[in-house]
């Protein structure tokens, strides 16, 4: 009892509600009125899941379909019938070399998960031989003053992933440190609001290419001497730049709309600024601050992906952008798996956001 | 020279064409250990009344003399209690008087301010729940917290804004028994604001008409001769206070009525006949 009290707790304040549903459903505690409740929050998103799959499966094979059409049909009129009919035969025997280059099937694409993880697992595996081999080397190395020989082979999708969320952690956190305070200061103080307004108005809508550049024009001439690749740099910074504004946004208003109630009690406490803000404002501003965290972290995973690109440094956006310029048969089937997994860790990231609102703030109800 | 002093004070909100006039020409004289009552109908401007004489805004014209002092800005002297208690919420109830008890007294150890906070919210009987929640408490519980919260400062003046307006009947009375219990033990200089004439009379020493705003001013000023402590069952059957409260009730419904007929107008309504459709498609 007290073990399914704590699993719906957990689930709920991850805004997961669905899993302890499951589990009644599991252990027979779901009541018959809970069945229509039961269908849909579960049965309901899993039928809709297999309609996506079908209506995509659908789809595909029309492309594949088009797309093959009009390969056979340029066979025909640039060299004739008997290439067209080569080239069917070809297609039809399902021959890597002469496949229709379009929307991957859902089967492909599950294909081409399984060959990334495969891939991960071989690579891993590389790195942990190449490691035992050069362990002795490298503390004898280490010994004589130098630097250690590092593995440089490439690295895995699963290792890509990793990068990515480091790359965005990073600018978030940099976001966090710029947009909490600031946002503070200019919800506190309308002078600083006056000052801040124009720059908040215009820099705000600016796109994250453009931040990507502004960055790379600076931390190249910052970083002139340095020899280490700066690319990580420039795409947390620009990451970090592009989604700070809905935290300061959010920030800034919810310091300066607080309850004039609470606001009235600290002047009648005289508490000193120090303690006006950190026991009245930012608890009363947390809810809204939060909202702006949450956006900030979306968005900062949104541009990473378009960032990295740019700045090529390694991770999600690279890898995607690799796999394009590539075209080999399964590049776009690896799209679509980057895809999924750059909107799954979205949605996780965001719920983990939820999590952390739902541990500090102090109205749990407050959570959006 | 008196505790509290309001001379002439009118307070207007708004610029221009928008001003509208609050408080106009108030005068009020306070006394050492006074407990006095400014009763009102809602929307006369008590609270603005209340937030002049704590400091929290300024008056447009006049002044409010505090010891002699003028009042500028709010003061640990003057303890308030809100309406709506005004407690913070992600505070627990230890919490919200330590807060207030370590701006008041910067100087005592982190060990005596938490006694102090322990013995004035075992003074409102609230013990059990000091670390609870404001969320998890009543109303009355509320109200309490409120009144340590002000009460832990050591105030000279306590200033009382409808404190027991939202509560029910029975909490109200027990409340108001608590807060003249705790009065009455070092009887410091009280206000109280309230749009309850029982309470008012029950409570105050002197109580005084706001006649409803806009340009709300002070009617004349009722003392109240009853002997403290007062019973509250005994206080139906006394002749003292029946007279006073159908004085104040009458002079409040008075003015009301003035009100009402001033605001009557008489409207002129045109001299208008329905058309004569029929004759005119003829």
């Amino acid at each position: 009892m007290s073990q399914s009290l704590t699993l719906n707790k957990i689930s709920k304040f991850m805004g997961l509600g669905f899993i302890s549903t499951l589990k009644d459903l599991f252990t027979g505690k779901l009541e018959k009125q809970d069945y229509a409740k039961f269908l849909r929050k579960f049965i309901v998103p899993i039928v809709s899941i297999f309609l996506f799959i079908g209506i995509w499966h659908m789809g595909a094979k029309a492309l594949y379909n088009i797309e093959a059409e009009f390969k056979i049909e340029k066979a025909l009129n640039e060299q004739g019938q008997a290439a067209a009919d080569a080239l069917k035969a070809c297609i039809a025997s399902g021959d890597i070399s002469c496949q229709p280059n379009t929307l991957p099937s859902p089967a492909q694409v599950w294909d081409s998960y399984k060959s990334l993880l495969n891939d991960h697992r071989i690579i891993s595996a590389d790195k942990a031989a190449f490691k035992e081999k050069t362990a002795a080397l490298n503390e004898k190395r280490i010994a004589d003053g130098k630097d250690p020989i590092v593995y440089t082979g490439r690295p895995s999708f699963v290792d890509q992933i990793f990068r990515s969320l480091k790359t965005v952690f990073a600018g978030f956190f940099l976001a966090f440190l710029i947009a909490v305070p600031l946002g503070i200061f200019i919800g506190l103080s309308p002078t600083l609001k006056s000052a801040f307004n124009w720059f908040i108005q215009i820099f705000k809508p600016v796109s994250p290419v453009v931040w990507y550049l502004l960055v790379f024009m600076i931390v190249k001439t910052l970083l002139i001497d340095s020899s280490e690749d700066s690319s990580f740099t420039i795409s947390f910074i620009s990451v970090g730049l592009c989604s700070m504004w809905a935290t300061l946004v959010n920030t800034a208003m919810g310091v300066s709309t607080v309850d004039k109630d609470y606001i009235n009690v600290a002047k009648v406490l005289k508490l000193g600024p120090f303690q006006k803000v950190f026991k009245v404002v930012l608890p009363s501003s947390l809810p809204l601050i939060f909202t702006g965290l949450k956006i900030t972290l979306s968005v900062a995973w949104m541009v990473l992906i378009a960032i990295e690109l740019l700045a090529q440094s390694p991770g999600l956006g690279l890898f995607v952008w690799e796999e394009f310029q590539n075209g080999a048969n399964d590049s776009n089937a690896k799209i679509i798996v980057a895809m999924f997994v750059i909107g799954i860790i979205g949605f996780l990231l965001d719920r983990l956001m939820l999590f952390i609102q739902n541990t500090v703030s102090f109205d749990k109800t407050d959570a959006i | 020279m008196a505790y509290l002093e309001l001379n002439n004070i009118n307070k207007t909100y708004g610029t221009g064409d928008n001003t509208s006039e609050v408080l106009s020409n108030i005068n009020l004289k306070i006394e050492e250990g006074e407990f006095v009552a400014i009763v009102g109908f809602t929307g006369s401007g008590k609270t603005t009344l209340v937030n002049l004489i704590n400091g929290l805004i300024t008056p447009t014209s006049g002044e409010v003399l505090f010891k002699g002092q003028k009042v500028e800005g709010t003061s640990h002297d003057r303890g308030v209690i809100f309406q709506n208690y005004s407690l913070l919420p992600w505070l627990t109830v230890g919490q919200n008087v330590y807060v207030a008890v370590k701006e008041a007294f910067p100087k005592k150890s982190k060990k005596e301010l938490q006694e102090l906070v322990a013995e004035y919210i075992e003074m409102v009987n609230l013990t059990p729940a000091i670390n609870k929640r404001p969320k998890e408490l009543s109303g009355g519980m509320r109200q309490r917290v409120s009144v340590a919260r002000a009460l832990a400062m050591d105030p000279e003046m306590i200033i009382m804004d409808e404190p027991l307006g939202a509560l029910d009947a029975l909490t109200r009375g027990n409340l108001q028994d608590e807060i003249l219990n705790i009065w009455s033990r070092n009887k410091r200089t009280a206000l109280l604001i309230t749009n309850d004439v029982d309470e008012g009379i029950y409570m105050a020493d002197r109580i005084i008409p706001l006649r409803p705003g806009p340009k709300a001013t002070l009617g004349p000023e009722f003392k109240i001769d009853i002997e403290r402590p007062r019973d509250k069952t005994e206080l139906n059957d006394n002749t003292n206070f029946k007279e006073t409260r159908n004085a104040i009730i009458e002079y409040l419904m008075d003015i009301g009525n003035e009100r009402k007929s001033e605001e009557r107008e008489a409207f002129v309504l045109p001299d208008l006949a329905p058309k004569d459709f029929v004759n005119q498609f003829k």
